[in-house]
């Protein structure tokens, strides 16, 4: 570390390279490996057949078995190189395997079965995207679905949650009344009461309310959220009061001074809050779980989980599922991570 | 604690109007600059957010405008907090009470109405062990295995999350090329949901995963890794760190970046060596971080649950059960639903939150204070 | 006609008392000017005027009409704050037309009053842009257009120069006189700078710690200022004070600190034998003639060139300053006598501070 600290502090040109320059680009890169290569692993993966994906080893692109068509075969017929004995150089499509010997045809000439030891051949392929397992999920499965309930979710905690604190933080950050240190002490004690230990009755309360298995019982318990508050209060607080009196001398009302001066006012701190709420409601699992039992509510996060369960075998699905899942945080993350990156250091997580 | 550029450095107090205008001289003419960065997107959202809500709030103004002269100006904060003040008091506060209530009743009944009262039984039940050391001499050994695997889990995960973190952030903070492009390869995964996060690393890890396929070509031989209840372990903290290490290196690297370049500078004159430097300026003054860092991924550890659970299902045996699992089970996944025990294991997982929240609280205090 | 009326205002925060019972009244199409030191409390009057600070016992009349219970928003007032408080995310002619939009002024008449008063204030050519592209002086502009533009019945400024330079608050001090004259409205102005008074107003109210001192135009201020505070506070450089007591026997005589006497005739003054006293001259109405009672050691000397100040102390310790026309030959060091006409001498009681005045 102290080498690092050398490295960091150093006052060369830059223009030769220390060895802690070295092992520090040598760090990153291999952070920079851990970090994507599992993703871009992933993605590669769901492009893959299934057959493809139970190769071992397994090649880094996706590749396709060639096959042919041929009359009096119902099925295509995969096709093989010959690398040795009698039929060495040509290409065959193999009609059935039995043991270690494969029965051929050569497809110029199909009536003719020529029997290949399996040591003397290997698979004709291509690179090929399987883009079948991408289609397969809006045929096979309810991927549409999925994805609307995660979206209405996302979209109305949102909305939610960012009206309910925005408000609450105006009236903390502007106002002088009683009971605010109160409602302060409140707001600090939400914090500290994650959901994760009120589940019990909290899916009391909302089967109460008969949201039992109904996207709202995941909607309106996400948007009690306290970090909100905190964010924009204490952006608020930095706008001036005069600013405030100046608009009441205007003749201006308490709630337009909230949406006409405020929330424009706060609009970067919005925008941040937007984004992180965006990104808890799209990815929360535990308490949907609990809530949303009947797969038509799943969101995602849920059919992911339990397809993971139940497609053991069909990796290809479970592939293409989870890429579908992680590619709109991922197009937030290209476009919006500095944002993001200060959001969360702001609020320091949640 | 300052975080990089946001909130605006400019602290200001409650708004105490008795301080004249006149005292507070010299402020800003316009409202706090935000960050440079945000103000490209304010400038593109705004117009447009504007126009998109006018109708909704302008028919609001009118029910507001009554209460306004009803209440008076001051007053009218109360309708402003009404709507999360309900929310928090509904999900949050109202939990907190019935979760004792379930707690110490007993049943599997949802309706509270329904539930015998039982006291401390749950507690009871719960704590009942020959050795507290030893899972298997305990009444309820999964939740035992599950605060043990806790407490391993959450030792071993803070302690190596927050050690790369560390270095990370001292990596990053010095004169290296693209360091933006850096911070944000670490950072990514935290966007990952944790489902996609366990995905992804089994995967990674399954027998005929890469890893072993990579295993296999160097010799040293591939593994089942999920099926052996330590690697298992092992790889749910790894897993762990690798999703939130990023988002650690961004606090600690922004705590570094805080400290004034001129003290460095002062130390290069005083000939301190890189070495001391470090040890005496580094880490003193990253201290308040490094306790809030410390701290908060404590609190997160502790309820560590989705991408293990979607991971190894807590498995193979108990051998991944973490505590917020326990609860989960125990109180919704089996049968019968024992959500008093469920109740009562969370109450004692919010002790410990509550516990490791105010000493957030205060050191953050303590840091904004000095 | 009174344009407002305060009586007996007070404001409390808890035990605090920061207005302590103030009577002002403020004739229509007058120019008044609350001036005092920081913390004196005239921010803190101006807005309760303004209605956006509570009143904590007492009674403001506006026009007649008492408006203690009525919001800002409905007194018919407009102000100027100190910040300028422009809304940062609107342009200029959004700025202006916010006020009216919110009284629902038809459209195109807002667009008429705007464009008038940009016209007036020269502020046409910015009315596209947002507060953070103008300089000071044009933010202060559109600040003030903001209030003309809702014709209120009174203006109130709450130190709306002290964000600007030296230069340019001397023009804006100008515009500002100009627009009252125009307008011809009631103006209330918040300062803490007595030069801005002296030369806008056309009431001064000087203000101590929640107190009104004097209440007056401000040469009356300048000549028969009521008590050593506003005798101290108006005028520039600031007004030279010698203590002493008079002769037990004689009234004219005064002894001062110093050891030196100062005869001061009996007419106009109201001093008591044996009284403790405190002698007030301005530094421009002393001057240094070797008969002069007072000895003065020079510690510092401006010449600047059309007029010279002479810095200096008395024997013990009292600062004095001399002001005098041209150039003078006084040196640093110099020990020297100074003197005033007898009619330039004011007189105070030290105990009580108030001027000592044949009734």
């Amino acid at each position: 570390m102290g080498r690092t600290w050398e490295f960091l502090t150093a006052t060369r040109g830059g223009a030769r390279l220390h060895w802690t320059d070295w092992a520090s680009y040598g760090y990153l890169f291999l952070g920079v490996f851990l970090m994507f290569f599992p993703v871009v692993w992933l993605v590669l993966s769901s492009f893959k057949t299934e057959a493809d994906l139970q190769r071992y080893p397994p090649t880094f692109l996706p590749y396709q078995q060639q096959t042919i068509t041929l009359d009096g075969h119902a099925d295509p017929l995969p096709l093989f190189r010959i690398t040795g004995g009698e039929h060495e150089g040509m290409i065959l499509a193999q009609l059935r395997r039995v043991g270690l010997q494969a029965q051929m045809i050569d497809p110029a000439n199909p009536e003719e079965r020529l029997q290949v030891s399996i040591r003397d051949y290997e698979r004709l392929e291509r690179f090929s995207l399987a883009t079948e397992n991408y289609s397969d999920l809006f045929g096979r499965f309810n991927f549409l679905l999925y994805f609307w309930n995660s979206t209405f979710i996302t979209v109305m905690a949102t909305l939610i949650m960012l009206l309910t604190n925005s408000m609450a933080a105006f009236a903390l950050s502007k106002y002088r009344f009683r009971g605010r240190t109160v409602v302060l002490l409140l707001v600090i004690g939400t914090l500290m009461i994650p959901q994760t230990v009120v589940l019990v009755p909290l899916f009391l309360i909302v089967s109460e309310l008969g949201m039992f298995n109904s996207l709202w019982g995941v909607i309106i318990p996400g948007a009690a959220t306290p970090t909100g508050v905190f964010l924009l209060r204490q952006y608020m607080l930095t706008i001036p009061d005069e600013i405030l009196d100046a608009a009441r001398m205007d003749k201006a009302s308490e709630w337009k001074i909230y949406w006409r001066i405020i929330l424009p006012l706060s609009a970067p701190a919005i925008a941040v809050l937007a984004i992180l709420a965006i990104m808890w409601r799209w990815n929360d699992f535990l308490w949907p779980l609990i809530v949303l039992t009947q797969s038509e509510n799943f969101t995602l996060q849920l059919a992911l989980n339990s397809f993971q369960g139940e497609l053991q075998t069909q990796w290809s699905s479970l592939l293409a599922m989870t890429v579908l899942t992680l590619l709109p945080i991922a197009m937030v993350f290209m476009f919006l991570q500095k944002y993001i990156a200060t959001g969360i250091a702001s609020t320091g997580g949640k | 604690m300052r975080w990089p550029g946001w909130p605006p450095t400019s602290r200001r107090r409650w708004p105490t109007r008795s301080k004249g205008v006149a005292e507070t001289k010299g402020q800003g003419a316009t409202a706090p600059a935000p960050p440079p960065e945000m103000t490209a997107l304010r400038g593109a959202g705004d117009g447009f957010a504007l126009r998109l809500i006018s109708p909704v709030m302008r028919l609001v103004e009118i029910p507001m405008i009554a209460l306004q002269r009803l209440l008076g100006i001051n007053r009218l904060a109360w309708v402003f907090l009404a709507p999360n003040l309900l929310l928090f008091g509904l999900f949050a506060f109202l939990p907190v009470i019935l979760n004792v209530a379930y707690a110490t009743t007993g049943g599997a009944n949802v309706m509270l109405a329904d539930r015998p009262q039982i006291g401390m039984g749950n507690f009871e039940r719960l704590l009942d062990c020959a050795n507290h050391l030893d899972p298997n001499t305990c009444r309820e050994d999964k939740f035992w295995r599950a605060v043990w695997n806790t407490l391993w889990f959450v030792t071993l995960q803070v302690g190596i999350m927050v050690g790369f973190s560390l270095l990370t952030a001292i990596v990053l903070n010095g004169k290296i090329r693209a360091r933006g492009f850096f911070r944000s390869v670490f950072f990514f995964p935290v966007l990952l949901s944790p489902v996609v996060v366990a995905l992804i690393w089994k995967w990674m890890l399954q027998r005929n995963g890469v890893l072993n396929a990579f295993l296999d070509w160097a010799g040293i031989g591939g593994y089942n890794w999920l099926v052996d209840a330590q690697w298992a372990f092992a790889w749910s903290v790894f897993l762990s760190v690798w999703a939130h290490m990023g988002f650690y290196t961004l606090i600690l690297l922004a705590g570094l970046q805080a400290i004034p370049r001129d003290v460095y500078e002062a130390a290069t004159m005083d000939r301190a060596s890189p070495w001391r430097a470090f040890r005496r300026i580094t880490l003193p003054l990253l201290a308040p971080t490094m306790l809030v860092v410390l701290v908060l991924a404590l609190i997160k550890g502790v309820q560590t649950f989705d991408e293990v659970y979607a991971f190894t299902g807590g498995g193979p045996g108990t051998a991944t059960t973490f505590i917020i699992q326990y609860i989960y089970e125990e109180g919704f996944a089996g049968s019968p639903r024992l959500f008093g025990l469920s109740a009562a294991a969370s109450l004692l997982v919010a002790f410990v939150l509550v516990v490791l929240t105010l000493v957030q609280l205060w050191v953050n205090r303590k840091s904004v204070d000095g | 006609m009174v344009a407002i009326e305060l009586r007996d205002v007070r404001k409390a925060y808890g035990q605090a008392e920061v207005i302590k019972g103030i009577d002002l009244s403020i004739a229509h199409g007058e120019f008044c000017v609350f001036v005092g030191p920081s913390g004196c409390g005239k921010s803190t009057l101006l807005r309760m005027i303004s209605g956006l600070e509570d009143i904590s016992g007492g009674e403001i009349a506006i026009g007649g009409e008492v408006v203690n219970r009525i919001p800002a928003a409905d007194r018919g007032l407009a102000m100027v704050f100190q910040s300028y408080a422009l809304y940062p995310h609107m342009t200029v002619r959004q700025n202006l037309s916010f006020g009216l939009e919110n009284i629902n002024t038809p459209k195109p008449e807002i667009a008429r009053k705007v464009d008038e008063v940009a016209r007036m204030l020269q502020i046409e050519q910015l009315l596209d842009r947002r507060p953070k592209d103008l300089s000071g002086g044009q933010r202060q502009r559109v600040a003030i257009g903001r209030a003309v533009v809702r014709e209120p019945r009174v203006f109130l400024f709450d130190e709306p120069l002290s964000n600007l330079d030296a230069e340019l608050r001397v023009d804006m001090r100008g515009e500002i006189a100009a627009l009252h004259r125009r307008l011809e409205n009631t103006m209330i102005y918040v300062t803490h700078d007595q030069v801005e008074a002296m030369t806008m107003a056309d009431k001064i109210a000087v203000l101590r710690l929640g107190k009104l001192e004097q209440f007056g135009r401000p040469l009356d201020l300048y000549n028969t200022p009521a008590n050593l505070f506003v005798a101290g506070f108006i005028g520039s450089p600031k007004m030279n004070f010698i203590a002493g007591q008079v002769d037990t026997n004689d009234r004219t005589l005064m002894r001062l600190d110093t050891g030196e006497t100062l005869r001061l005739p009996v007419t106009g003054f109201a001093q008591r034998a044996g009284e403790k006293v405190t002698l007030g001259i301005r530094p421009n109405h002393l001057c240094a003639s070797d008969d002069g009672p007072v000895t003065v050691h020079v510690r510092s000397v401006e010449q600047l060139g059309g007029e010279s100040y002479v810095y200096g102390q008395t024997a013990t310790g009292s600062a004095i300053t001399v002001h005098s026309p041209g150039q003078t030959r006084i040196g640093l060091g110099d020990t020297i006598r100074v003197g005033a006409p007898e009619e330039e001498i004011h007189l105070f009681d030290s105990d009580t501070g108030l001027t000592l005045r044949e009734a």
